[in-house]
């Protein structure tokens, strides 16, 4: 698992690459709890993630909503398998992702 | 059919999911189906090496066969922790808004949903849970 960063002004990208499981979800949960500050524009580039599991989903759900708070998150280059795990789950229904 | 048994640790969970992925290979598993079962298998393992013995280590048995009347696999996973049925646990409301959405519980509501059959059963002090996914 890896994770870019990279911020320009108020925006926060974050590139996730690899597996986003129980084993590497907690290194995303340490960047999510350093809690955004100043950031009101939240995008999550899933361009190279292959797979999510439970585990990622809350830290994803965690995301969303500090970010509701005090602006937007976005979830883009989402492959077909995790938008299937997103439309079991519901997910699709609460991330804004991008097509 | 093949089995393994893993110390339940979430530190296993490559070890369980490499075992999972070098049979599922080798039946020509679609790989979307093999991405599902990876996903039912972690959350299932995961689940034991976490709450099944509380402070103590013990184990996760894994069993893996070939349908053999269809394209398919069935997956068992046994453990001598504490009595736990995992499907009496309500399903999550998927509907609700982030906010109110609790930030767990999904684990098995997806294997539910990945699964073409989930059984379970107690007896002689294990935990067997079985489900079937076909091709």
């Amino acid at each position: 698992m890896e994770i870019k960063t990279s911020k320009a002004g108020s925006e926060l990208v974050i590139a996730l690459e690899g597996r986003l499981d129980t084993i590497t979800a907690p290194q995303f949960e340490a960047e999510v709890n350093k809690g955004f500050d100043g950031i009101t524009s939240l995008i999550i580039d899933m361009k190279k993630l292959d797979y999510i599991s439970s585990a990622g989903l809350r830290v994803l759900l965690k995301a969303q909503k500090i970010m509701a708070k005090q602006g937007s998150m976005t979830v883009k280059n989402v492959s077909q398998e995790l938008k299937d795990i997103f439309e079991v789950t519901g997910f699709n229904d609460i991330l804004n992702i991008e097509e | 059919m093949k089995e393994l048994k893993f110390d339940a640790k979430v530190e296993e969970l490559d070890a369980v999911l490499a075992f999972l992925d070098t049979e599922l290979e080798s039946l020509d598993c679609p790989m979307k189906v093999q991405t599902e079962l990876d996903l039912a298998v972690e959350e299932l393992f995961v689940n034991i090496a976490n709450y099944a013995y509380g402070d103590k280590t013990g184990y996760a048995l894994m069993k893996f066969a070939e349908l053999e009347n269809a394209r398919g696999v069935s997956i068992t996973f046994v453990d001598e922790g504490m009595q736990y049925n995992p499907l009496e646990r309500p399903d999550p409301d998927i509907t609700l808004p982030a906010e109110q959405r609790p930030v767990g519980g999904l684990g098995i509501f997806l294997v539910k949903k990945i699964a073409d059959e989930v059984n379970y059963n107690y007896s002689d002090g294990k935990n067997i849970f079985n489900f079937i996914k076909k091709f």
